[in-house]
């Protein structure tokens, strides 16, 4: 069967995060960026899922910039097939691209859609569950474990009170948690592996879908700052801080 | 204006974040109304008929609505949805799964985990694991907005609207409901605790948190981890606290053997009193913290819990 899985180009998770003085979004010119970490943990997924010959083709799509293409390198370093870059400098929301994603799967027409549960800068943790709605599909949210077997997939999702399990009917889509599994380390022979493979970069007008911002970003903030603790000698100090200063016990 | 609040529940009671996002809807004014879909759940309907503030309940009883299936829910939500200016739920589990399944149908861009309303269309949400603020405006015919339930107070017990039977929406079919596995604790939940009492890879073994859960019972405290304790497999990862896991404010949160790598601070920088035990003095968790010790958590763990007898 076929898998599609979308990786997303984001700013390392390590790096510290740092708002521009105009309040316009946070500073990203010559900050490090990396595949988001629950992509790879998509791409991982599809990969064993291949190495397990459940999967017979892998391909990965991202929408963004032209950089976006060496994450796609990166997911095909992993295992992927194939990637499909949708260019554009545009911000574009999780609406838009569930819409881009649908128009793709329209096409290569996969089983299983495997995307990750949250992207790491917009934390809007909503394209994966939108992709299954505008295609009626089936959806499983947060997984932790997947098994598919013939026409269904039984899967494992993190709850807040602890795990639930579903049996999904196929095509689906799924998002990762964490603990699906952990990424690979890419080699250096896969590297050079990976930049013989396809990729194709379209546009969102050939897809047809129109990807203005439904949402307006007035200002971007630095958080409130908490003020400066102290440090305190002993146990019994920390009681006596917490009893008579804090007053929280 | 009219504001349909979704709520979480478990059949008998409602979880903690359904009262705090009630709060956001009375900030965006108009009339609010709480859905309680689910199986066998008519008391977690009459719970919800006695929070402050609300017009009216609806509440839709069905077996296709046990374990709330986004797709169920969703299918149920769209035969209302035209009535609402706004549609809410907590930004817990809960209501991530289904609400961006909702907002898609609708053709909305949802505005995710508001921590704070400007006015009926524009909202404050934390991004980047809350390391910058952003103001967003919605220009959406209905908002479906997610809450983020510590920017926000319990709503309290001072009503009594009634309770209207709405009829259950189509079984999809989609998805089987195999069950659910909870952690079984009891202590109070992470999200409704008013202290927390945390563990990281410091910890060093599950074996090890008995330190820190003899420490909670002194306290009345919830346990919370970090991603780390929860992948070495020391607790369950119902546990883990951060931009990934459970976002907690409590009035008292005490952070042992866990460095405060910026993912972990998303999770609980809101609290009102921090307390950090570490032995390394470099430890980044000390810049959030409001008191903290630079000491072996073996060591201290059982002499905080002594102290307090
Ligand atoms: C996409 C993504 C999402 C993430 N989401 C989350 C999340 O939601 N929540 C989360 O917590 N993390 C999350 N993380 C992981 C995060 O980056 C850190 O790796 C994690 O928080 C570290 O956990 P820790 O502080 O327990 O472990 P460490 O960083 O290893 O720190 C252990 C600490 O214990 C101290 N220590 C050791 N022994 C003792 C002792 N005997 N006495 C006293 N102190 C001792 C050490 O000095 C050290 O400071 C995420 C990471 C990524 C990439
Ligand atoms: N620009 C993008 N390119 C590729 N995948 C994306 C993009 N934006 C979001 N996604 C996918 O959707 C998931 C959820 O994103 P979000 O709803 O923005 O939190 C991410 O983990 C990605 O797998």
């Amino acid at each position: 069967m076929k898998v599609l899985v979308t990786v997303k180009r984001v700013i390392d998770p390590y790096v510290k995060v740092r708002v521009k003085s105009d309040g316009s979004g946070v500073e990203t010119a010559n900050v490090k960026m990396a595949m988001n970490p629950f992509c790879e943990i998509a791409v991982e997924q599809a990969v064993r899922m291949k190495e397990a010959g459940v999967v017979t083709e892998i391909v990965v799509v991202s929408i963004g910039v032209q950089q976006c293409q060496e994450t796609l390198r990166t997911a095909m370093a992993m295992g992927a097939d194939r990637g499909i870059l949708v260019e554009t400098a545009a911000e574009v929301q999780p609406l838009a691209v569930a819409k881009l994603v649908k128009a793709i799967i329209d096409k290569e027409q996969p089983k299983l859609v495997i995307m990750g549960k949250q992207a790491i800068d917009d934390d809007s943790n909503q394209a994966g569950q939108m992709v299954s709605a505008l295609l009626g599909w089936p959806q499983a949210a947060f997984t932790s474990a997947i098994t598919v077997s013939g026409d269904t997939a039984d899967v494992t999702r993190e709850i807040d009170g602890g795990m639930e399990k579903l049996t999904i009917t196929l095509p689906a889509v799924v998002t990762t948690d964490l603990r699906l599994n952990e990424p690979r380390y890419v080699t250096l022979p896969n590297i050079m592996k990976a930049k013989k493979k396809p990729l194709e970069v379209l546009k969102p007008e050939a897809l047809g879908v129109d990807v203005a911002p439904r949402l307006k970003i007035l200002k971007v903030e630095e958080p409130p700052k908490r003020s400066a603790g102290v440090k305190v000698a002993d146990v019994q100090e920390l009681v006596a801080k917490l009893k008579n200063e804090a007053r929280v016990i | 204006m009219s504001v349909l609040v979704i709520a979480e529940h478990d059949g008998k009671q409602l979880k903690p974040g359904t009262t705090n996002t009630v709060t956001a809807a009375a900030k965006i004014g108009g009339d609010i109304t709480i859905l309680v879909a689910g199986h066998q759940c008519a008391d977690a309907a009459q719970a919800a008929a006695k929070v402050t503030g609300v017009r009216k309940v609806l509440l839709a009883d069905a077996p296709h609505y046990a374990g709330a299936g986004a797709e169920n829910i969703t299918a149920l939500v769209l035969t209302i949805a035209g009535q609402y200016t706004h549609i809410l739920a907590p930004a817990t589990g809960f209501g991530k799964n289904f609400m961006p399944r909702i907002a898609a149908s609708l053709d909305v861009q949802q505005v995710s985990d508001i921590s704070a309303v400007v006015s009926d269309d524009t909202f404050v949400r934390p991004i980047y694991a809350g390391n910058a603020m952003a103001t967003v405006q919605s220009s959406d015919r209905i908002k479906v907005v997610t809450v983020r339930a510590t920017g926000f107070d319990d709503a309290g017990a001072g009503g009594s609207a009634p309770v209207e039977n709405l009829a259950a929406g189509p079984d999809t079919g989609l998805a089987k409901f195999n069950g659910q596995e909870l952690s079984k604790s009891d202590r109070p939940e992470l999200t409704a605790a008013r202290i927390i009492v945390s563990g990281g890879r410091g910890m060093g073994s599950g074996e090890n948190f008995k330190l820190l859960e003899a420490l909670a019972d002194k306290l009345g405290a919830a346990v919370g981890a970090s991603r780390a304790a929860v992948d070495s497999g020391f607790v369950p990862n119902d546990y883990q606290v951060g931009q990934t896991g459970k976002i907690v404010a409590p009035e008292l949160y005490i952070a042992v053997g866990i460095s405060g790598a910026i993912q972990h601070l998303a999770g609980m920088k809101d609290s009102k009193v921090i307390i950090a035990i570490n032995k390394d003095p470099e430890a980044p968790i000390f810049a959030v913290a409001d008191y903290w010790l630079v000491e072996d958590l073996f060591k201290a763990v059982p002499e905080l819990t002594q102290a307090l007898a």
